[in-house]
């Protein structure tokens, strides 16, 4: 029984690694993990249980270690994030830094305590050093003081900023920054408001 | 007494200004100093061990003889080698799922009635948070010993640490997004690297712990409970099956340091 059990697996493994979209030593959840999963968790505000349906980018980016994501995926969920991105239509990138800067700021939003119809923050603040008066900061991501002062304003830039903010994994799969634009905690406003944030000359992120 | 100035403290840290930087470190040293005067955490161990000799529910019977694993009615030690494997249930409990299984098995007191109030709030207190407040301290100072030896509790290691990792929910957080590494933060919150012997041990070995910031004594299905609410996710079923699989994960990983709680935290 027990053999027929590992031959099966074995099998299985055989399988999906051949259809490329398993890395070695693959130790991704399977369907009968994922019941378990689902009947742990009750439906709670607006926490439904659908946010436990992971989408490619979110599976193939949860391997525990050592396994990775193979290059072929990591490939494939950049490509398809880069796709998906909606960059405003009259082509401007930069909104109010002000009002970004209170976005940067605020933590709320999407947490089954949160009142869903109350905007969203984008919370950088708890992963990045953004201005220098804010001492406040985490460290998960990268500083981004002085991110426009030392990279410029140019109209490419300000593209690469938007996109970046809306959707990290377009550009690095397995990013640990959430996908602002994608997952539609941002809206197209306030991504420009903290793009400008990032950007503008005078927001205090580039003194 | 303490609330008032803790009140006060999360404005002061997540103020921005040059003025605030001082005034944050002062009252940081502050705050420290305060946790020195002794843990309230005491005020729920007293009323566990009472809890755990009532005679209650309608068989009129307390909760001396509970198996914690180590035989009916032995308390010290216990918590540091569960979870584990009850054959009497015939699956894998935490210390609060135990709990539950013996009020109901030996008091008679219904699932959804142990179960009910399981993290207290002022007056509306817990059973379960007082009987694990109490449980735990006669653990205190006991090398964390979790064997992954039956079949079933290292099914649940496995699905604990697949979870750990798995992302999902409108962030892509996993619990690793923020546990993952070392010498992170958020905001000003130290961060554990629980996927190292080192964070791992740390994080388990102070839970439960008396929050300052809420005052209540906090058991660690609270403490998982709260992280899957900042990761964006459901409402985690208290004594599910993966909350105790996650348990399992990071107190095996905990293996070989002294259990130090009841602890005291912000
Ligand atoms: C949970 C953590 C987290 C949050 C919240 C977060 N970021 Fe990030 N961010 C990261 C990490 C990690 C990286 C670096 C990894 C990567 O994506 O390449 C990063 C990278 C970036 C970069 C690219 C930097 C470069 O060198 O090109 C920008 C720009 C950025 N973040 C802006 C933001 C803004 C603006 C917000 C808030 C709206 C934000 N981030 C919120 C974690 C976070
Ligand atoms: C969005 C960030 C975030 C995510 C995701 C997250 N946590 Fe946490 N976790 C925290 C923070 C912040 C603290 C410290 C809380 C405090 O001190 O108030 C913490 C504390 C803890 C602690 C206690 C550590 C100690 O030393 O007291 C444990 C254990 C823990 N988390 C486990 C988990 C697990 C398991 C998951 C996934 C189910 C998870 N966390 C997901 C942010 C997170």
């Amino acid at each position: 029984m027990k053999t027929a059990n590992r031959m099966l697996a074995l099998i299985a493994t055989v399988t999906v690694a051949a259809a490329g979209c398993a890395a070695v030593g693959d130790k991704l959840v399977t369907p009968d993990d994922l019941k378990v999963i689902k009947g742990s968790f009750r439906a709670q505000g607006q926490a439904r249980l659908d946010r436990l349906d992971q989408d490619d980018a979110q599976r193939l980016c949860s391997n525990p270690p050592p396994a990775t994501i193979a290059r072929g995926d990591a490939e494939r969920v950049e490509k398809s994030n880069l796709a998906a991105i909606r960059y405003p239509a009259d082509g401007k990138m930069l909104g109010d830094w002000k009002a970004g800067e209170r976005i940067a700021q605020s933590g709320r939003g999407k947490q089954y305590s949160d009142d869903p119809k109350a905007p969203s923050g984008g919370n950088c603040y708890a992963c990045h050093q953004l201005s220098k008066a804010e001492i406040s900061f985490g460290t998960i991501g990268p500083s981004l003081y002085r991110y426009g002062a030392t990279r410029g304003n140019s109209p490419e830039m300000q593209r690469y900023t938007y996109g970046r903010i809306y959707n990290p994994q377009a550009y690095s799969a397995c990013s640990n920054m959430p996908r602002f634009g994608h997952n539609g905690i941002l809206t197209e406003t306030q991504i420009r408001d903290v793009t400008a944030l990032l950007l503008d000359p005078n927001s205090p992120v580039n003194q | 007494m303490h609330r008032l100035w803790v009140a006060a403290l999360p404005t002061l840290l997540w103020g921005c200004g040059a003025w605030a930087q001082d005034k944050t470190l002062d009252e940081i040293a502050r705050y420290r100093a305060q946790l020195q005067d002794g843990n309230p955490a005491e005020l729920w161990e007293a009323r566990g061990e009472d809890v755990w000799k009532q005679k209650r529910g309608p068989k009129k019977a307390s909760l001396e003889q509970c198996d914690l694993g180590k035989g009916p009615g032995v308390v010290k030690g216990a918590y540091a080698e569960l979870p584990r494997y009850f054959a009497d249930a015939g699956r894998v409990m935490d210390l609060e799922s135990r709990l539950v299984h013996c009020m109901g098995t030996r008091q008679g007191i219904p699932h959804a009635e142990a179960a009910g109030r399981v993290f207290g709030s002022g007056s509306k207190r817990s059973d379960i948070e007082a009987l694990t407040a109490w449980i735990t301290s006669e653990s205190k100072g006991v090398v964390m010993n979790v064997s992954l030896d039956h079949p079933q509790v290292k099914q649940a290691y496995n699905l604990g640490e697949k979870m750990f990792f798995f992302r999902g929910g409108p962030h892509d957080f996993a619990c690793a997004t923020c546990h993952g590494e070392s010498g992170k933060r958020i905001r000003l919150q130290d961060l554990p690297n629980l996927t190292e012997k080192k964070g791992a041990q740390l994080g388990y070995t102070t839970w439960p712990a008396y929050r300052v910031s809420q005052g209540e004594l906090r058991t660690f299905q609270w403490r998982l409970n709260d992280c899957f609410r900042q990761q964006r996710f459901p409402d985690l079923v208290f004594g599910s099956e993966l909350s105790i699989a996650l348990t399992t994960y990071l107190a095996y990983n905990a293996n070989g340091a002294a259990f130090n709680a009841p602890a005291i935290k912000r």
